[in-house]
């Protein structure tokens, strides 16, 4: 049998709740895949195009992007700003040859350990089916220096 | 004491940029009594042996507008470099990639198929397609490579600075030449216009709301546009907000919309990336499917927001398109 494809899966997950799910899914000693490698920001629209793209570039074959369930929004509504972006995003992906699918945007609560651990099971079995991620930079090019100024960084 | 010599090139562009320098009017008068213009193709009958002449550093400066496409093209940026002490990446395609870096979005077999053989003005009967060598009876011809994608000027060489812009503005063209001649540069590397949002200094932006909202998309043909108020207010989509200052709200004077060229400030690394986030964030309404339904209204989101800039984006090309 051929050895079975491990996708790399990135997870951007908001502070206040999808976080805190994974959290307590450890805590709790849930199980599940040890494909994704998670990543806390403060909210889920924090999250813009470029983060996302980055994920990609760097060799992520899917981004789970976590954030509150509408109205439940700590900031009150970023997370409507990160369903705008996704959804125009994952309009754009196809153009690029990467499958909408690979970019996945969930609502999930604080105390929702079991459907962290679904999503997170279901995802990479979604991904894994897919296959890897073909973007390979042309070797021609130098590496680009990402150095995201977070601080600096204005919303114009 | 000579005067400074300079060049200008072209690669793959179409011949606006060249045509920016002329639009320079009175002003290159001025340009061409304080320089030596040794190298421009466009214009002036030199030949490659002229610039292979030329003592490594005898350039002041280059400036090289086009994206980088061909062997030949990279070999002229190479030579260029060598000759000359600063290198000016001059538009949108040499700066970001510009429109010809929209072909990153095919393969280079499906760009030589379409173009040589599916194009419906096409009659290729025996199926030729270019050859980087190919017999005759005169002997060996030869073509330049194309590459599998387009690169940006600094992907292929050190590039000192960016006029940015398709074309560049003229005002910030004379500035550039005139900070070049009195040798008071700003840092290497520097995009040289200011660094702000368009809005910034576009006339209509006292009419912009505190919160913009876009309760519908609308493109220049559907509506009369109002020529006083933001377009965004008026549900057309301007990319003003995430673009550099420097042209004076050129295309908004004209009644149209900013698609982008002048790129993104020094804090963006991916112009498309932002600018959809920009837009996508002003998208009124919290309903998945409303949101989609608003969406659908850019029909090419990748051409949209990428329009100038698809080579220097992070993702540079279409997946699966580079050779591995």
């Amino acid at each position: 049998m051929d050895e079975q494809f491990e996708p790399k899966l990135i997870g951007i997950l908001c502070n206040w709740c999808s976080y805190m799910a994974a959290d307590l899914v450890g805590t709790s000693r849930i199980r599940y895949a040890p494909n994704i490698r998670i990543i806390r920001v403060m909210c889920s629209g924090r999250i813009e195009s470029q983060l996302i793209l980055w994920a990609f570039r760097s060799g992520a074959d899917g981004v789970l992007i976590g954030g509150c369930n509408p109205g439940d929004c700590h900031y009150q509504e970023g997370n409507y700003k990160a369903l705008r972006r996704v959804t125009l995003l994952k309009q754009m992906l196809p153009q690029f040859g990467i499958e909408p699918e690979r970019l996945r945007l969930d609502w999930i609560c604080a105390s929702c350990a079991e459907e962290m651990r679904k999503t997170v099971e279901g995802f990479t079995a979604q991904i894994r089916n897919l296959g890897p991620l073909r973007l390979q930079t042309p070797p021609l090019l130098k590496p680009i220096k990402i150095e995201m100024e977070v601080s600096r960084h204005v919303e114009a | 004491m000579s005067k400074p010599k300079v060049a200008f090139y072209w690669c793959a562009s179409c011949g606006g940029c060249e045509e920016a320098v002329v639009d320079l009017a009175d002003a290159i008068l001025g340009v061409v009594e304080a320089v030596d213009i040794v190298f421009w193709p466009v214009a002036l009958d030199f030949k490659r042996s002229d610039v292979e002449s030329l003592y490594d550093g005898e350039l002041a400066a280059c400036f090289i507008n086009g994206g980088i496409r061909t062997s030949e093209q990279e070999e002229m940026a190479a030579l260029l470099r060598r000759k000359a002490q600063a290198v000016i990446a001059f538009g949108s395609c040499s700066h970001l990639g510009g429109i010809p870096g929209l072909a990153n979005l095919y393969s280079r077999e499906s760009i030589l198929n379409r173009v040589y053989l599916e194009a419906p003005s096409v009659d290729n009967r025996d199926r030729v397609l270019p050859k980087e060598r190919s017999e005759a009876d005169e002997g060996m011809l030869t073509l330049p490579a194309f590459s599998d994608s387009v690169r940006t000027l600094d992907q292929t060489i050190e590039v000192d600075y960016y006029l940015p812009g398709c074309p560049p503005p003229v005002t910030l063209i004379v500035n550039a030449v005139n900070a070049l001649l009195s040798g008071n540069l700003p840092p290497k590397g520097t995009v040289l216009t200011g660094d702000k949002a368009l809005c910034s200094e576009c006339p209509r932006n006292a009419t912009k709301p505190e919160k913009l909202s876009l309760k519908e998309l609308k493109r220049p043909h559907q509506l009369i546009i109002d020529s006083k108020t933001c377009l965004l207010n008026q549900g057309v989509l301007c990319l003003g907000p995430a673009t550099r200052c420097g042209c004076n709200a050129a295309c908004l004077s004209a009644n149209m919309p900013c698609t982008g060229c002048l790129g993104p400030t020094s804090h963006v690394k991916d112009y498309g990336a932002k600018a959809l986030s920009a837009i996508a964030s002003l998208l009124d309404s919290n309903e998945a499917e409303e949101i989609a339904t608003l969406a659908q209204r850019i029909p090419d989101p990748a051409g949209t927001f990428y329009r100038y800039s698809l080579p220097a984006s992070l993702l540079h090309h279409r997946a699966g398109n580079g050779r591995t």
